[in-house]
């Protein structure tokens, strides 16, 4: 039985997606109508689609994923290809030296898609110069997480119509962030307004030379915002020299319903996951009306199979 | 340096028993040099003009403007300079071979042919090698293994304190005795306050100079390049230039305090500027470097996360670059160094935070020093003064002077050949140079050593 989606030609010349700077504001249109027409696709009870029915896609996270891998997971095998996961636990990594080596090997196995997670920024780039393969950028340290800025698009375009002057506030560690950054070029590439909400601790150097409005205090960030994206706080960051305690983070930081007030009624409340409940974000506003959160995850599914549909597409052979 | 300061027991510039490659060159008998039609450049005397230099058993014999085809000897090699420049051999006060310890990445005679190709005859050694030059056996060492294969000078620094480690000072008298030319901890900031006072005091007893590469460990902390939009932008962790200008202010108040002479072993920051100046206005035995490195690329030579540019202290702006390059004109930055540092593919190919920090450096420094001079930016009597004479002079070597009766260390320089930086053409074990593929104008078209020629570029 063969399954119909609508899957508009779009133009997408590259061979790797290694993050959101290397996209025009044509492709990112594009790659968002394609995912539109996935979204559709997911939501029917036959969902398998054959355009990448022979093709092998390797899964590689050298950091722990488990939301983002079954994502991408999903994604392959809903166009058919055959996905193998591999998780390579950075405790049994030689440092970069296993990177490489992992590089090589992967490569003689004739792979045509590689997604890849490490912790060091600017490491798939390298790992994209060693294989022969379409390569995607599955998070890199601090660096890029191409397909998250993706799916929160995705997200907000869908319940607002576009991105276009929509006032998005993102708070919380953008220091350590690669969600922030990606979010940041996305939505100033397409013409959204970033504000940046974070203890000057968090924000790393001349963010603002990134066009971002800069704020220290939730309650004045998120006013007439229409979107506000909290980011993940690890807890090991909660104590010491950062942030003192997550008491007086949350004061300052953390979403609760009365501080979303501040925002539009009709704000959109988002959270990459997974949520620290209490310290970054209260449940009630997690799981509330103006939430989005699990939405993005279902968006996710859809926004990677655009990716991999596009760079498949580019593939010898195609 | 001031008076009041100095009390030393060893006078600099005292000839210390001398070792080394060279010494085997003074005993063979090789044929006179001759060089006329030449730009001689020699920072020592203040003299750059056209003129002719003579060579004869190892030392300079004569130089000057009357030196003409028909001056020298019968059977000397005579030069036609025409358009060319002769000037004293380099002196680079920061190499690290590799030799012992990391033979696969640098041995001292590879150094030495790369040291040649660059017109560098004389290298200062860092003692992070395993074992750490630390003991008076160990200099002996190092200074026997070059007598045996190395092309050029080779004299070591030594440790500062026992393995490296920052806390008991080494036996400073006895090592400089032996030939270590000044004391250093080599990549690893003195942390504790105390030990670097103490390590002043003492070594102020000896004259014995302490070449410090001052940045806060703590202020670098997981820090890989220059802080700033660039690694906001690459999303990697800043090191800010504070982290040089915090000790590095602690390490000048405590010469005031303790009195030993003390070399800033390579500046990055502009900032650091302020402070240098003023302690060297203040009349403190101070005197600062800085890598050609820091003094020719910036932060955006990264790119595309590229390691090898991943060096400490890290490429900084280009306001710090010119900064740099402003004091090096005016002399407040005394000398250049290469910070030569071989490292292997193992070392380097990975994601940028987690590949070692340095680049190779000795076959390239004149040339991309050159850049300095090409831009109108630096004199190059200047250049050569930093890169040789001053050196020579702070490390109380015999070198860095065409005056007659010096060690005929010499270079015969053509300022303007261009070429391009070659990986496979360069001699060093290591490839981690940041000029891949980089045009370069000015090339060494021989180098001599003790009067013997160890690099010809004609014979290549």
């Amino acid at each position: 039985m063969t399954v119909s989606v609508d899957t508009p030609s779009i133009a997408f010349p590259h061979r790797h997606l290694l993050g959101i700077d290397q996209l025009s504001p044509f492709e990112i249109e594009g790659l968002l109508d394609l995912a539109d027409g996935f979204v559709a696709l997911n939501r029917q009870v036959e969902k398998k689609l054959s355009t990448l029915r022979g093709r092998t896609q390797i899964n590689l996270f050298f950091e722990a994923s488990t939301r983002t891998q079954s994502s991408f997971e999903l994604a392959g095998k809903r166009l058919g290809a055959d996905v193998m996961n591999m998780s390579v636990g950075s405790s049994s990594v030689k440092k970069g030296e296993t990177l490489l080596d992992t590089a090589v090997t992967l490569h003689a196995m004739h792979p045509d898609l590689i997604v890849v997670r490490h912790h060091s920024a600017g490491a798939v780039e390298l790992l994209a110069k060693k294989v022969g393969c379409s390569v995607v950028n599955a998070g890199d340290g601090a660096h890029e997480h191409p397909t998250q800025a993706l799916l929160d698009a995705l997200t907000i375009r869908r319940h607002k119509g576009t991105l276009q002057g929509l006032v998005v506030a993102i708070c919380g560690d953008v220091l350590h962030s690669r969600v922030a950054r990606s979010n940041i070029g996305l939505l100033n590439a397409m013409g959204a307004r970033v504000r940046v909400i974070a203890p000057s601790t968090l924000l790393p150097t001349a963010i603002d030379r990134l066009g971002v409005e800069v704020f220290r205090d939730i309650r004045s960030g998120i006013e007439n915002a229409d979107v506000v994206m909290m980011l993940r706080l690890q807890r090991e960051r909660m104590q010491g020299a950062l942030v003192p305690s997550v008491r007086e983070y949350f004061h300052y930081f953390g979403l609760d319903a009365e501080k979303l007030k501040l925002a539009k009624p009709d704000a959109l409340v988002m959270h990459p996951g997974p949520m620290n409940r209490g310290v970054e974000i209260d449940s009630d506003v997690a799981d509330g009306p103006q939430s989005v959160i699990r939405e993005q995850v279902e968006m996710g599914v859809a926004v990677r199979m655009a990716v991999l549909d596009a760079l498949a597409r580019n593939l010898p052979n195609a | 340096m001031s008076e009041e300061t100095k009390s030393s027991n060893v006078k600099p510039g005292d000839v210390k028993p001398v070792w080394g490659a060279p010494e085997r060159f003074e005993r063979e008998r090789v044929a006179p040099i001759g060089f006329y039609n030449a730009r001689i450049v020699d920072p020592a005397a203040d003299r750059d003009e056209r003129g002719g230099l003579l060579i004869q058993a190892g030392k300079i014999a004569d130089v000057g403007a009357h030196l003409g085809p028909d001056s020298f000897p019968a059977g000397a090699d005579v030069i036609d300079a025409r358009g060319s420049v002769v000037a004293p051999g380099l002196i680079d006060m920061r190499v690290f071979t590799g030799e012992p310890g990391f033979e696969h990445r640098e041995t001292i005679a590879s150094a030495s042919r790369a040291a040649a190709a660059g017109g560098v005859t004389t290298m200062i050694c860092m003692p992070d090698t395993d074992p750490v030059i630390e003991d008076v056996a160990m200099v002996d060492y190092v200074q026997r293994l070059a007598r045996g294969t190395s092309l050029v000078r080779v004299r070591p620094m030594a440790a500062l304190t026992r393995g490296l480690q920052g806390s008991a000072i080494t036996e400073i008298g006895l090592l400089s005795a032996a030939g270590a030319v000044a004391f250093t901890n080599g990549r690893r900031p003195i942390t504790n306050a105390q030990t670097m006072r103490r390590a002043l005091t003492y070594a102020r007893d000896f004259d014995a100079l302490i070449v410090h590469h001052p940045e806060d460990p703590d202020l670098v902390g997981e820090g890989v390049m220059h802080e700033g939009e660039m690694s906001t932008r690459l999303g990697l962790t800043g090191i800010p230039a504070e982290a040089e200008t915090v000790m590095l202010s602690r390490d000048l108040k405590l010469v005031g305090l303790a009195g030993g002479r003390y070399h800033a072993a390579q500046l990055s920051a502009a900032r650091s500027l302020t402070t240098l100046r003023r302690a060297k206005e203040r009349g403190l035995p101070v005197t600062a470097g800085v890598s050609i490195n820091n003094l020719t690329l910036n932060e955006n030579d990264i790119g595309a996360y590229r390691t090898f540019v991943k060096l400490s202290p890290p490429l900084r702006s280009e306001e710090d670059r010119r900064g740099l390059v402003e004091a090096l004109a005016d002399g407040l930055i005394d000398v250049i160094v290469s910070s030569h540092d071989p490292q292997d593919v193992e070392t380097k190919r990975h994601p940028f935070a987690e590949a070692e920090n340095g680049a190779i450096g000795l076959e390239t420094l004149l040339a991309a020093a050159l850049r300095l001079y090409h831009s109108d930016d630096v004199p190059l009597i200047r250049l050569i003064d930093a890169l040789s004479t001053r050196p020579a002079r702070m490390l109380g070597l015999n070198g860095g002077s065409l005056q007659p009766g010096r060690p005929a260390d010499v270079i015969h320089l053509d300022a303007d050949m261009p070429w391009i930086v070659d990986l496979g053409a360069l001699s060093s074990r290591s490839k981690n140079t940041p000029f891949e593929d980089a045009r370069m104008q000015g090339r060494v078209l021989r180098t001599i050593v003790a009067g013997r020629t160890v690099y010809d570029y004609r014979s290549l």
